[in-house]
């Protein structure tokens, strides 16, 4: 039994949590749901005695009767990694790349208990294996870059699981995995916590990802919970706000005018794109890896396209050609029936621009917001002299008021960092603005937000969108017609609603099964 | 605005230096080519402020001449390393994997496989042994690490999405590296110029130490220690009045490079404002 008990924390005298109080079963999985900033982490953090310097905590974590809050920090060690066990967010960045999975597992085992070497690789063996990885495909000698994504998240699971700990910590565990390796990682978690009897504390801020596996649910907000309970009953009662807010956040429809029924704008034919790959002896030919093969599609002026597809298939690669950044080694892509190739003249440049999953990553840090703004004007033949009206418009356009201009975008919000990067994709007014999993970064809310500004943006300006994500809620909510893209191929295309209702290939319908939602059921209730 | 009490530390101790040595063109208390045998090894007197060396010579005006050979010598060999091993890294970054940047990393990884004592003694028995042989050596041997690192630091920029942004709005690769690499790259460029200025010093001291830098009767900072080394255990001074100049001058540049280079950040400066 772990409970937490009025558990409060500040850090430096800023509070982080405030009366923080819930009850975990063995062999149930609680869902603590909150935005970034809400204090979830910080909860793990605390129940771990992990908390950074200037922490200071009131109430008690109860881990079977004793309290946690109060131990030494050597008692802790203890208890961490042998009766807590946690899982990261980052598989690649939680493991030691120099180290064997073997070595990695067993570690825990040698650390915390009187096991000799050979015994404690057996029971390492004995643990990838429980969590998918058997000895006969992944031996204890593999390294963590010769595995993917879901099976190094498999390996931190076997980590935290080797001795079996009563307590299991999952922190945002499959916000980095695709949507089909997440699905495998949810089932795998629940029968562990099932059949090993621990209690799992999982972390997210994925509405529908909780609905599918928690049994009770926790929503925060700003270090406080506003309303817990039994997983079903809360989805159908909501009584705080803030849960509704987010729920309806999660499911948000922008209102988006019908397209105009206009001409081709973007030709996509047979597109073909090689990249060499490190040379195998010193004067052999260097390797080849095709990441786009034969990609064929149309998109008209003033639609939305989305373009989905798990991380590999070849979408970022596409959206690099279709910017004229870099060849293609077959077929041809035509914007208004000229080439896009890196030799294409600016003025067709200027009709085509970009928006980035990170806002962190997207901005020049030493710029001032006006000329980061401002930067697609020097596709313009030369800088105009209204250069900084056309930057306030643009800002005001995406809704941020003239004196951001002179700030620095680490002085704004991942939001308001997406908005930026839409103005600058606006100041040139193009006709197709490619969003590259645009909103992928930010929290369900502030997605929302988003989404309506895009949608309104493209209902007054006839923008056309060209949609790419892996997420396919969002991809549905947004867009008119759908690609779905495996291994650098199209594999099928349509309306959205079409494809979403009644899809035809095999990866679109695993695609669709593997994507987290809340129960259609559950809404009811509510809209009721 | 507060500036960070490291600049201002770091800055004051630079600019004393500087000033001694602009001083040293017009004024010094003594003739440093001046020998006085009979008032040789004296301790700090009214007449001499630091005492004299084992010639009669006045140590401060040593000191304040020497400052002259070794921080030009410093100075003019990281100005070598910079003008010519920055653009050298951003061009091999900006042609990543391309045969360009084989050329100019493989040509770096030839300059780095000879010892800079070996080019030197190379360069002093062509051309005779100079301060300026030495400030060229010193400075051949600047490039390649200028180099490596800017390129080191530019290849994980051209990674991120304002590159990518840049690129879309039309930009050239040089224009890029001007304008977004360069200056993200500014705060390692700092530090790496701060090591490497030190490093300058002290190369100057030993290059001067084997007899390939400055000429006597030319004072240089290593000269006077590598002079002092026989008198090490009777006048310890001799041998600690350049040392704690050098550590002075290294200490001071590194502040002075560590507030820089918080001070050249936004991200920093906002935060600590």
């Amino acid at each position: 039994m772990i409970a937490l008990e009025h558990l409060s924390l500040s850090i430096h005298g800023t509070p982080i949590l405030d009366d923080v109080s819930f009850d975990m079963a063995p062999g149930k999985v609680f869902g603590l749901v909150g935005e970034s900033g809400s204090g979830k982490s910080m909860t793990a953090l605390a129940i771990m005695g992990l908390l950074p310097r200037g922490a200071e905590t009131s109430g008690r974590v109860m881990l079977d009767g004793g309290d946690l809050s109060k131990l030494r920090d050597r008692d802790l060690c203890a208890i961490r990694g042998n009766r807590i066990g946690m899982i990261f967010q980052e598989p690649m960045t939680a493991l030691n790349p120099v180290k064997t999975i073997g070595e990695q597992v067993a570690e825990t085992l040698l650390i915390h208990t009187r096991t000799s070497r050979a015994e404690a690789m057996k029971i390492a063996a004995e643990k990838l294996a429980r969590v998918g990885l058997p000895q006969d495909k992944f031996p204890l000698g593999r390294y963590p870059h010769e595995l993917s994504g879901g099976q190094r998240q498999r390996v931190c699971i076997a980590m935290a699981i080797a001795l079996h700990p009563e307590l299991l910590i999952a922190d945002e565990p499959t916000t980095a995995l695709d949507v089909t390796t997440q699905a495998q990682i949810l089932d795998l978690l629940r029968d562990l916590v099932a059949e090993e009897g621990m209690s799992l504390l999982l972390i997210t801020h994925d509405l529908a990802v909780v609905s599918g596996i928690a049994d009770h649910v926790a929503v925060m907000q700003t270090g406080k919970i506003v309303e817990q309970g039994e997983t079903e009953q809360l989805f159908r009662h909501m009584t705080h706000p803030y849960t509704r807010q987010l729920f309806e956040a999660s499911g948000h429809q922008p209102d988006r005018a019908a397209p105009p029924n206009n001409a081709p704008m973007l030709t996509v034919e047979g597109a073909v794109r090689d990249y060499a790959l490190p040379r195998r002896a010193l004067f052999g030919p260097a390797p080849t890896f095709r990441a786009v093969n034969g990609v064929s599609f149309t998109m008209n002026s003033g639609e939305s396209v989305g373009l989905v597809g798990e991380s590999g298939c070849g979408k970022s690669t596409l959206t690099r050609a279709i910017l004229g950044l870099e060849p293609l080694q077959g077929g041809n892509i035509r914007l208004f029936g000229k080439d896009m190739t890196p030799a294409t003249a600016r003025d067709l440049r200027a009709r085509i621009q970009v928006v980035f999953q990170d806002p962190y990553g997207s901005f020049n840090p030493r710029w001032r917001v006006e000329k980061l703004v401002a930067e697609p004007l020097h596709l313009l033949p030369s800088r105009p002299e209204d250069w900084r009206n056309r930057v306030a418009l643009s800002l005001e356009e995406v809704g941020l008021p003239p004196d951001a201009m002179q700030r620095y975008p680490h002085e704004f919000s991942g939001g308001q960092r997406q908005r930026i990067a839409i103005a600058r994709a606006l100041i040139l007014r193009p006709d197709l603005i490619i969003l590259d999993e645009a909103v992928s970064a930010l929290d369900v809310s502030i997605r929302a937000q988003i989404l309506d500004l895009l949608a309104e943006l493209q209902n007054r300006l006839g923008l056309a969108y060209l949609f790419i994500s892996h997420d396919l809620s969002v991809v549905r909510t947004i867009t008119d017609r759908v690609l779905v893209m495996r291994a650098g191929e199209i594999v099928e295309q349509g309306a959205t609603e079409v494809v979403f209702a009644a899809p035809q290939h095999d990866y679109t319908r695993n695609l669709i099964a593997a994507t987290p939602t809340i129960p259609d059921a559950w809404r009811e209730d509510i809209h009721a | 605005m507060k500036l960070p009490v490291q600049l201002i530390l770091g800055a004051a101790l630079t600019v004393l230096f500087i000033a001694a040595v602009l001083l040293s063109f017009l004024w010094t208390p003594h003739d440093v080519i001046l020998l006085s045998i009979s008032e040789k090894l004296q301790g700090p007197s009214a007449k001499y402020w630091l005492g004299t060396d084992h010639f009669g010579r006045d140590l401060l005006s040593m000191l304040m001449v020497g400052a002259r050979t070794s921080i030009a010598v410093a100075i003019v060999a990281v100005g070598i390393g910079v003008i010519i091993g920055v653009p050298l890294g951003l061009t091999a970054a900006a042609n990543r994997g391309g045969w360009l940047d084989e050329l100019i990393m493989r040509g770096n990884d030839l300059i780095f496989a000879f010892p800079s004592l070996v080019i030197a003694i190379l360069i002093t028995a062509v051309f005779g042994p100079s301060a300026t042989n030495a400030i060229l050596a010193i400075g051949i041997f600047n490039i390649p690490v200028f180099a490596r690192v800017s390129r080191g630091g530019a290849l994980s920029i051209w990674t991120l999405d304002y590159i990518l942004a840049a690129r879309v709005a039309g930009k050239s690769a040089t224009r890029i590296s001007a304008e977004h690499i360069l200056p993200n790259i500014a705060n390692l460029l700092i530090v790496q110029g701060t090591i490497q200025f030190s490093l300058g010093i002290l190369a100057e001291a030993g290059l001067s130490y084997v007899g390939l830098g400055a000429q006597p009767p030319t004072p240089s900072w290593g000269r006077m220690l590598a002079d002092a080394q026989t008198m090490i255990y009777t006048t310890p001074r001799l041998a600690m009045l350049p040392g704690l100049a050098i550590i002075a001058m290294v200490l001071g540049l590194n502040l002075m490079g560590d507030g820089l280079r918080d001070l050249l950040d936004p991200r920093i400066r906002r935060a600590k404002a």
